[in-house]
């Protein structure tokens, strides 16, 4: 089945100077499917309106097409449409919790929101392997509040460490923020553990599942977070377009951050209430085409099945590391067998970025840097790494010549040879 | 191997990335001459330099320390021996000569004899990503010198 897939994304028949593409940095962004692309000419040709106002045919039609991206949401990853609420990308889904949570404490939303509220005392818990997106947020929100954020350290095999896990999500902790999968080591954590640490405390949870969503089975009411956050350019869907996701209580009690048109009930001059989730946080005119290529993504991923997406990862991945350790001087960051089809290492003597230009000459494509994980690379000792990400368009021969042209890396930059 | 990749990864960068001159411990305020200091940082990749500048009885004096790519680093190397054999004056025209080689996406021919080894960049400025590479320690030059070159107005 997979063989087939390739022909649906017309971007991979790219060459890149002689060279076919071998597009290994699907972690950062995926490729679309022309069903996708499609998406686009038949919504602005067909159904474009504006959304939730105006009484037309081509009104209710752009509207149909805006909610139903709602449902095929739901569908992926469990709940009702209602708790899907767009965005603009991951970052801002979290960046409205935990800016919600700061104005709760400040007396926003009422008594409802009192249980957002943070202070001196309180403590906010992420992990050391968190992308910026779900770190920096918290940072913010606790030097605004004077809540302490305290995080989870990170073992050697770049898994986390759980050892001190009961007292550094204890009785103070409000909010426990992390990662499904590592947007670096490809690690996927265990979120059923750390839900249970977070209940016994009566600390809300955050998931950034930006890396597990397009690559695996999720179901978010099965896990019981509180709160999900996942982008759709990773998904085989356009860029501009994020998903918050939520419990609908706990939605419906968190003030929003963003405010004008489209997300009131009444208006005075005085003062305004506002409606109740998704449409709180989706202020102003919204992606409307971007909505409607994500569900045709999402239905695209649903015919494929996400567990056959894991497998087909797993078998590249077995692949791209098992070639990997036979090329001296790379050591690979992480080894924890849990994991999606991504991979990030260092090369000995040659920089990320030197590694990156290399295998680009070659049609290559890889991430190198660090991946907005400063804190996981500084862990490992290093500022910056490569990594090769797979996805469901990938093959066996996209490893292969990935793994020839790192063999050719420290050579061509004259290292690890025997000095005369 | 893509003639692409010859021109940007040239022996002199891979030369001056592997033996770096210049690059040595700061000495900060225990310099003896006006001196200035500078911390610069490419966010995309990382990539890292903090150099100073002295402005000693001898002449100008760079030191530098960085983790970066072969080309930031070789880029911070060829500076530093460019800056052995000029005066502050001389630098700041190499700079701009510098800068504006790297803008050009490629279809500058370089001053040799003004740029010494900083010719072999030339390569450098097809590649749009990597052109903060090769700026990166000039950045950290320009401003430190700045910083010398006030502090010895004030004396």
């Amino acid at each position: 089945m997979f063989a087939r897939l390739r022909n649906d994304f017309p971007i991979l028949d790219s060459r890149i100077g002689e060279s076919p593409l071998s597009y290994l940095d699907s972690g950062a962004t995926s490729q679309k499917p022309q069903c996708v692309i499609d998406t686009f000419t038949e919504y602005y040709s067909q159904r474009n309106a504006a959304v939730h106002r105006g009484a037309h045919s081509l009104a209710v039609m752009a509207t149909d097409a805006f909610e139903a991206g709602r449902e095929a949401v739901a569908d992926l990853v469990g709940g009702a449409p209602e708790q899907v609420c767009w965005t603009k990308n991951a970052t801002e889904a979290l960046n409205i919790v935990a800016l919600g949570f700061d104005r709760a404490g400040r007396g926003f939303g009422g008594p409802e929101a009192g249980r957002f509220a943070l202070g001196p005392g309180d403590s906010i818990v992420v992990t050391e392997m968190e992308h910026h997106a779900n770190l920096v947020p918290w940072q913010q929100l606790a030097q605004a509040t004077g809540a302490e954020l305290r995080w989870l350290p990170v073992t050697d095999g770049g898994e986390l460490d759980l050892t001190e896990l009961n007292s550094i999500v204890d009785s103070t902790t409000k909010v426990l923020a992390f990662t499904h999968v590592s947007n670096v080591l490809g690690t996927i954590n265990p979120v059923e553990t750390l839900v249970a640490r977070a209940r016994e405390v009566g600390a809300f949870v955050v998931l950034d599942a930006c890396q597990s969503v397009p690559h695996m089975p999720v179901d978010f009411p099965a896990l019981d977070v509180d709160f999900a956050a996942f982008s759709a350019h990773k998904a085989l869907g356009p860029t501009g377009l994020g998903v918050l996701w939520g419990k609908t209580e706990l939605l419906n009690a968190l003030p929003p951050v963003l405010t004008g048109g489209s997300m009131i009930t009444t208006v005075s001059m005085e003062e305004s209430a506002f409606m109740p989730a998704p449409q709180r946080f989706e202020a102003g005119t919204q992606p409307v085409a971007e909505v409607a290529a994500f569900a045709t993504a999402l239905g695209y991923l649903a015919e494929v099945g996400l567990d056959n997406v894991l497998d087909h990862e797993r078998e590249l991945v077995r692949i791209l590391l098992d070639g990997i350790a036979e090329i001296p001087g790379i050591r690979v960051l992480g080894s924890a067998e849990n994991r999606i089809g991504s991979v990030a290492f260092d090369v000995e003597g040659v920089h990320a970025h030197d590694v990156g230009q290399y295998l680009d000459s070659q049609g290559v494509a890889v991430r190198v840097g660090h991946h907005c994980a400063q804190p996981l690379h500084r862990r490992f000792g290093v500022t910056a790494s490569t990594r090769a990400s797979t996805y469901l368009y990938n093959d066996v021969e996209d490893c292969r010549r990935f793994l020839s042209a790192l063999a050719e890396v420290r050579p061509f930059f004259g290292v690890g040879e025997v000095t005369a | 191997m893509s003639t692409q990749m010859q021109q940007l990864y040239q022996q002199v960068i891979l030369d001056h990335s592997r033996s770096r001159i210049g690059n040595s411990a700061l000495r900060r305020d225990a310099a003896d001459g006006p001196h200035g200091y500078s911390h610069q940082v490419n966010p995309t990749c990382g990539d890292e330099i903090e150099l100073e500048t002295e402005l000693g009885s001898d002449g100008l004096i760079v030191r530098w320390t960085g983790d970066g790519c072969s080309i930031s680093m070789a880029s911070a190397s060829v500076l530093s021996e460019l800056a052995a054999e000029s005066t502050p004056e001389q630098m700041l025209e190499i700079e701009a000569k510098f800068h504006e080689l790297m803008h050009s996406r490629g279809t500058m021919e370089p001053d040799e004899e003004a740029l010494g080894d900083a010719a072999a960049f030339t390569g450098v400025s097809k590649f749009p990503a990597r052109i903060k590479c090769a700026l990166l320690a000039w950045m950290a030059f320009k401003d430190a010198l700045g910083q010398a070159q006030s502090s010895l107005e004030e004396k």
